[in-house]
């Protein structure tokens, strides 16, 4: 009922815990078995270590949050050899999300981490907002974007998802140019650049200034968004933004999104991943739907066939 | 947990009683439980606040947290009323090392809404046969609490900025004449850089305060910097590496 098929990925289930709200896993698993997880996908790597910003780094905003938390990570080659093989003890599929501030960076990191037997797909993060080079860069040109997604597919061993960017007038542009690169899937929404001012200080938040901003205020915009790119390509989307319970998962689907991922919700409720996919097959149940994939895009659909996997 | 009691001690200070299971698990004094303010169908707020844990009853099951309403979640916790729900969760990150033997005597220093986790601290202490001096700061008279509940554990000196209760100033005016062999701190930023300065050539535990988002160490958003700068990780979490640490273990900045 549940379980969905991806260039690269045979899901048990289609929700995830999205990059950067999860670490490597380490945390979340001392509170509930991984193996529930449709996937995870990992904190961002780049190819050498970076301690990321100043904080204050996250401000709450209403019904959402900012996070300017600048890709803090170990570096490829420290994710590879001690936490990656902690993961392989779960039955559960590794999507490594890889960033870098060159051309350069994203291929050896993309190369480095596609070796890897864990690792069973990429998600190209070209849309990080909050580094000083690279990141965003990347993901608001489509020729950039396209560029990057070629030179990453070209050294890549396992299937690349990427990671749009909504800071952008024309996503289905973007979207159009990676496909045509050679993508294989597309992870949207990144979070949404924005910032708070505080009265007392009456200056940002933020030590960033600005921020990415996730959770449920940003869900219409990623609904749309989802919409709008999955009438014009081909390659599955994993849709993400503001996700919260099972109904928001479905609205997805029918947006046209083939799997989930679930961001700031795990910090509100770190058992939201599980509890979702334990409710989600009543929801099903109630909509007179068997297997979830019957629902991918049935929003734009003129009509529905039984099996709608066939046409994703 | 069940809330089982629920008053304003101080202006703008309230002491909230939580009881439930998770009090069997509080293993130090300065752990913190992180609350859910808005309840299950709300979001707004939508992050969890993280309140240090004042004191713990085990036989009783029991929480006791104080906390400064400030803000938004604070300021709806502050609604909540004796005999409903909250959803907290916890206890987490690392807190006060009480020693386990050696006992001798012991320096607490609070500054203002950092003054609760101590009060916990210096019941293990004491229960430890520590000897302990409390140095408690708050900016004037009606910032003032716990201080009976205090003087019961230990010889306990108030300070305040305006100088309307206890002797006028800082904390750190008094520390030079007293005899300790470990200290304890916690409160702003400030405090606790001056405190570090004057605790030289003993042992200084702090507990740190930062913007949180997950509580449980997965998301970075409260990290410090690790002093040792052949430190193989560079930070530390304040959340669960924390929030106590050594004071020579984190840079204060």
């Amino acid at each position: 009922m549940l379980e969905v098929h991806l260039p690269g990925l045979d899901l048990k289930n289609p929700v995830m815990p999205a990059s950067g709200c999860f670490a490597f896993g380490a945390e979340y698993g001392r509170l509930y078995d991984l193996s529930k997880l449709g996937a995870i996908i990992i904190k961002a790597a780049t190819l050498e270590p970076r301690f990321g910003n100043p904080t204050p780094r996250v401000a709450e905003t209403p019904g959402g949050m900012l996070n300017a938390i600048g890709l803090q990570n170990p570096g490829a080659d420290k994710i590879i050899s001690q936490e990656l093989p902690r993961l392989a003890d779960y039955d559960v599929p590794i999507i490594a999300n890889i960033a870098g501030s060159e051309m350069s960076d994203y291929v050896a990191t993309a190369k480095k981490l596609s070796e890897n037997p864990v690792v069973k797909a990429l998600e190209l993060n070209i849309s990080c907002p909050n580094v000083k080079h690279g990141g965003i860069m990347f993901g608001t040109v489509p020729e950039v974007a396209a560029e990057l997604t070629a030179k990453v597919k070209a050294v890549s061993k396992k299937p690349v998802y990427v990671k749009l960017s909504p800071n952008v007038t024309d996503i289905v542009a973007m979207a159009e140019a990676v496909e045509a690169a050679g993508a294989d899937g597309l992870s949207m929404i990144n979070t949404l650049l924005g910032m708070r001012i505080d009265l007392k200080t009456q200056k940002p938040v933020l030590a960033n200034k600005t921020g990415g901003l996730s959770g449920p205020a940003i869900k219409p915009v990623a609904i749309r968004m989802v919409y709008e790119v999955s009438q014009k390509v081909k390659i599955p989307i994993i849709g993400m933004g503001g996700i919260q319970n099972a109904d928001d998962v479905i609205e997805y689907f029918l947006a046209g999104a083939s799997a989930v991922a679930i961001g700031t919700a795990n910090f509100v409720d770190p058992f939201v991943c599980p509890k979702i996919i334990e409710q989600l097959p009543k929801k099903l149940e109630a909509l007179h739907v068997t297997d979830i994939n019957e629902l991918v895009g049935r929003s734009w659909r003129p009509c529905v066939k039984k099996n709608a996997s066939s046409l994703r | 947990m069940l809330i089982t009691g629920h008053r304003e001690i101080a202006d703008n200070i309230f002491e909230l009683k939580l009881q439930g299971d998770m009090a069997a698990e509080v293993s130090q004094p300065g752990q913190f439980v992180h609350i859910r303010v808005s309840g299950s169908d709300s979001i707004t707020p939508l992050l969890r606040r993280p309140i240090s844990i004042c004191s713990v009853d085990k036989k009783e099951k029991e929480l006791t947290l104080i906390y400064r309403r400030s803000g938004l979640g604070t300021e709806r916790m502050a609604r909540a009323e004796k005999g409903s729900r909250l959803d907290a969760l916890g206890p987490l990150g690392h807190g006060f090392p009480v020693p386990q033997e050696d006992a001798g005597s012991a320096l607490i220093v609070g500054g203002g809404v950092g003054v609760p986790p101590l009060y916990g601290l210096s019941r293990e202490l004491v229960k430890k046969g520590f000897r302990v001096t409390h140095v408690l700061g708050f900016r004037s008279a009606k910032d003032v609490f716990y201080e009976q509940e205090f003087a019961t554990l230990g010889q306990t000196i108030i300070l305040t900025e305006d100088g309307t209760s206890g002797q006028k100033g800082l904390v750190t005016d008094v520390l030079d004449g007293l005899n300790y062999e470990a200290a304890f701190a916690c409160g702003p930023l400030p405090m606790l850089k001056a405190v570090k300065n004057k605790v030289t050539g003993r042992p200084l535990y702090i507990s740190l305060e930062q913007r949180m988002g997950c509580g449980i160490g997965a998301c970075l958003a409260c990290v410090v910097r690790a002093s040792d700068t052949n430190d193989g990780k560079g930070y530390r979490r304040v959340c669960c590496d924390g929030p106590v640490f050594k004071a020579e273990e984190v840079e204060l900045c």
